[in-house]
């Protein structure tokens, strides 16, 4: 067993009395600010199952309910833009509750200033998500904030959609045996949106993955998966996903770094930047976890969807605990620990 | 304090000593790197890359040789 | 990726594995410098591979280490000066001096930005004439022609809304330092395989003569950091004291003499403190006098060596293997990783941050 390093260079000084980019980074201080200040705030169980979205009855119905804002720079990047990933996102949140997505809100915040072309571009691109999703946009709110005060756009989705009958997904079934299916490569919407903000001037084909995942979902409990888990590693990445759901969960989970998979043009970036890839963010892949049994049949559904090519078994669960193992490639083993803050490129 | 990767050369602009520059494909995405440590390079060399300069043409035979060492230093090992 | 996956070949790397085991007879402390090093033999899970009685220290080489926490509070004073546009590499970003991070700086309004080269903060100067563009220049020999080379750029063309706070360290130094360190455990050392591609490994045979310790020029990828470490104990089980280099695809003797060249017109050694072991002299690099006036220290009025804060950080004593972190009284209370004292807890591979993290509560599997 080995100790839990984490591999971003160093940990932020989180400064005390103000909120830092780190704190919206996905990381140990987002959960530590969500645990410690905003879920007690709200009046939220200590113990409530910290998830994609929230599940309730209404009457017979059982719906899934969340909500999430989208405040990406640049606007537009390759593979996407603020628009088609405010939708992809709301709808996957809700895909990964078991529900079938329905109806989402959309809030938007605009900056004083911006061009009404890139307005039309982003209306038009969320239109083309819902309908690829089967969602309807059926409500919104438009406002308006000096120029100076946004970043040309901030949007908020919320969504609602059907959790399908039988179906209960959250960290607490994850039982040790259970096989661990990623839906497909990683590493592609960071990568992208990184270098097109920080102007890396990387040529190649580095998109995106952005992508609406709830006919996969739909697919998988159709062909009648026992799904105990699902999970969109988004921001903090793969590992911060699956360390997300060991804590939630009290599993230790053993993940075989070698059948991770991972693009070549993802690869050379995060070789060339320093990034670990298993902390950058996804934006179209999920992470299952099912019975062993129904392991095969679960990865041949995966194998349907988008990046289906790449979809893999990438490891079990071993046991009760509270902990992430990765078996490295040469032969070692590392604990995946969440990160404090965002990863930056490294020169060291 | 070193993070410097191997890419292999695609092309090269430019005259000048201080600016010569190639696109270099690092497995997948090509950048642009600085070539002025690196005068001797030619499109098909690999360079080593560190904060957007080449610092080193690789040799490809000491890179084969490094990979054989072990097997040719114990050879009972290979068996 | 071609010069990457064959050194990183399991078999390879379990055949080293093997090698190491079988010649060992004795235990060895080792030391590799680079903090690069150190990122990839934790994240290949190098060390664990390793016979008990091989220790690997991980010594004083990242610039999270080792830029003095004077500098960063520096660099935030000058980022504070009004139009200054500052611009660092990503993983300075976080590095806590005395008053907290760049980043922290940002984020009470400091215009900090992260570039990948020192070429892109020249391109900000001159794309924005009327803003005064500052680099962080820190790393070591590997990234100082890097910096050469911007600031001739520089000067050839004139751009006059730029400089460079610079904070460049020296490896040979500081290998002295250690090594003549009364208490010095190290017994053989991997040096830095990309410093010997600047500088060459000319440097360290003196040195391996002086104090009778073999030094290997290690590269980087797990086959490289096994080979680097098969070789020093080979030397150290026939009592033998050589600078010997395997990472020849990418080192020669001489090393990279333009780099060089140009290193010594814009630069001059200087003393240079160290974070977490003080001064070390002649281990820095300085703007030269042709170039004084690229030398942001001068430009905005702030003296290069502010006199050292004291601290009860014992990090030089736990990065040479003297002192377990545990031992420290501030460990764990007033220093930890979101407010670090030193060197060894501000970076997540350093001793002390590694402690920090194993003790941390992990409930065991059932």
């Amino acid at each position: 067993m080995t100790d839990g390093f984490a591999l971003s260079c160093p940990i932020p000084d989180p400064g005390g009395d103000i909120i830092e980019l780190a704190h919206g980074g996905g990381g140990l201080l987002m959960h530590r600010l969500i645990d410690r200040m905003i879920r007690p705030g709200f009046g939220l169980p200590e113990d409530g199952v910290a998830h994609d979205g929230a599940v309730f009855e209404v009457g017979s119905a059982r719906l899934a309910f969340t909500t999430d804002s989208y405040v990406v720079r640049p606007l537009f990047f390759p593979g996407g833009d603020i628009g088609s990933l405010a939708v992809n996102g709301t709808v996957n949140d809700l895909a990964m509750c078991g529900a079938q997505p329905l109806y989402l809100s959309v809030g938007l915040i605009l900056e004083e200033g911006l061009p009404i072309a890139q307005l039309q571009r982003v209306v038009a691109s969320m239109r083309k998500a819902a309908d690829a999703a089967g969602v309807r946009l059926v409500t919104g709110d438009t406002k308006v904030v000096e120029r100076g005060k946004g970043d040309g756009v901030y949007i908020n989705t919320a969504g609602v959609g059907a959790v399908r009958s039988g179906v209960a997904l959250e960290p607490r079934r994850v039982r040790p045996g259970d096989a661990v299916l990623l839906s497909g490569d990683i590493g592609r919407h960071g990568i992208a949106v990184m270098a097109a903000r920080e102007g890396f001037g990387f040529e190649g084909d580095i998109a995106s993955d952005c992508a609406p995942l709830a006919a996969t979902v739909m697919r998988l409990i159709d062909v009648g998966i026992e799904l105990h888990c699902l999970r969109d590693p988004t921001r903090g990445g793969l590992a911060t996903t699956l360390v997300e759901i060991a804590q939630a969960g009290g599993v230790v989970i053993r993940i075989d770094e070698s059948s991770i998979a991972i693009s070549e043009p993802v690869r050379g970036a995060c070789e060339l930047l320093g990034l670990d890839p298993l902390y950058v963010a996804n934006e179209g892949r999920f992470v299952a976890f099912v019975p062993q049994h129904a392991a095969e049949t679960a990865l041949a559904v995966l194998r349907g969807g988008p990046a289906g090519a790449s979809a893999a078994i990438i490891g079990r669960v071993e046991a009760s605990g509270r902990a992430v193992l990765l078996d490295g490639m040469i032969g070692g083993t590392r604990a995946l620990d969440m990160l404090s803050g965002e990863q930056l490129p490294r020169i060291c | 304090m070193c993070l410097a990767i191997p890419g292999q050369i695609q092309s090269i602009t430019g005259d000048d000593d201080l600016t010569r520059q190639g696109r270099v494909a690092f497995g997948g995405i090509v950048k642009f790197v600085n070539l002025a440590f690196a005068p001797e390079a030619v499109v098909g060399d690999y360079v080593l890359v560190h904060a957007g300069f080449a610092i080193a043409v690789i040799d490809a035979e000491a890179a084969r040789q490094t990979l054989d060492y072990l097997a040719e230093m114990e050879p009972e090992e290979t068996a | 990726m071609k010069y990457v996956d064959e050194f990183r070949d399991p078999a390879l790397a379990r055949r080293y594995v093997e090698a190491i085991a079988r010649i060992a007879t004795r235990p060895w402390t080792l030391m590799e410098i680079c903090g690069g090093q150190t990122h990839s033999i934790v994240r290949h899970g190098v060390d664990q591979l390793l016979p008990p009685g091989v220790t690997l220290l991980h010594g004083p080489g990242c610039p999270v280490c080792v830029t003095p926490a004077e500098s960063i509070d520096t660099a935030i004073a000058i980022a504070g000066e009004p139009g200054v546009i500052f611009c660092s590499f990503g993983d300075m970003l976080r590095v806590p001096g005395h008053e907290g991070s760049l980043l922290a700086a940002r984020a009470r309004g400091a215009d900090v930005r992260m570039v990948y080269s020192p070429l892109d903060a020249l391109a900000i100067a001159r794309e924005t004439p009327d803003r005064q563009v500052v680099f962080f220049a820190i790393g070591f020999e590997t990234t100082a022609p890097a910096t050469a080379m911007t600031l001739a750029q520089a000067k050839r063309d004139g751009v006059g809304n730029f400089s460079l706070l610079v904070a460049h360290v020296l490896v040979p130094p500081a290998i002295e330092a250690l090594l003549s360190a009364p208490d010095n455990l190290v017994q053989g050392f991997l040096a830095a395989g990309h410093v010997c591609t600047v500088m060459g490994y000319w440097e360290y045979e003196p040195i391996a003569r002086r104090y009778g310790v073999p030094i290997v020029v290690t590269g980087f990828e797990p086959i490289d950091l096994l080979q680097g470490i098969y070789l020093c104990i080979r030397q150290l089980e026939a009592g033998r004291a050589e600078v010997e280099n395997p990472y020849r695809r990418m080192v020669r003797r001489e090393g990279n003499g333009t780099a060089q060249s140009l290193m010594r017109q814009v630069f001059a050694v200087r003393t240079q403190r160290w974070r977490g072991m003080g001064e070390i002299a002649n281990s820095g690099l300085g703007v030269a006098p042709d170039y004084a006036r690229f030398d942001a220290c001068r430009r905005f009025g702030y003296v290069s060596d502010a006199p050292e804060r004291p601290t009860e950080c014992l990090s030089g004593e736990v990065l040479r293997g003297l002192r377990k972190p545990v031992e420290c009284p501030a460990f764990g209370t007033r220093c930890t990783p979101e407010r670090p004292l030193g060197a060894t807890m501000v970076s997540s591979e350093g001793a002390c941050a590694a402690y920090y993290r194993y003790r941390r509560p992990v409930e065991e599997p059932v």
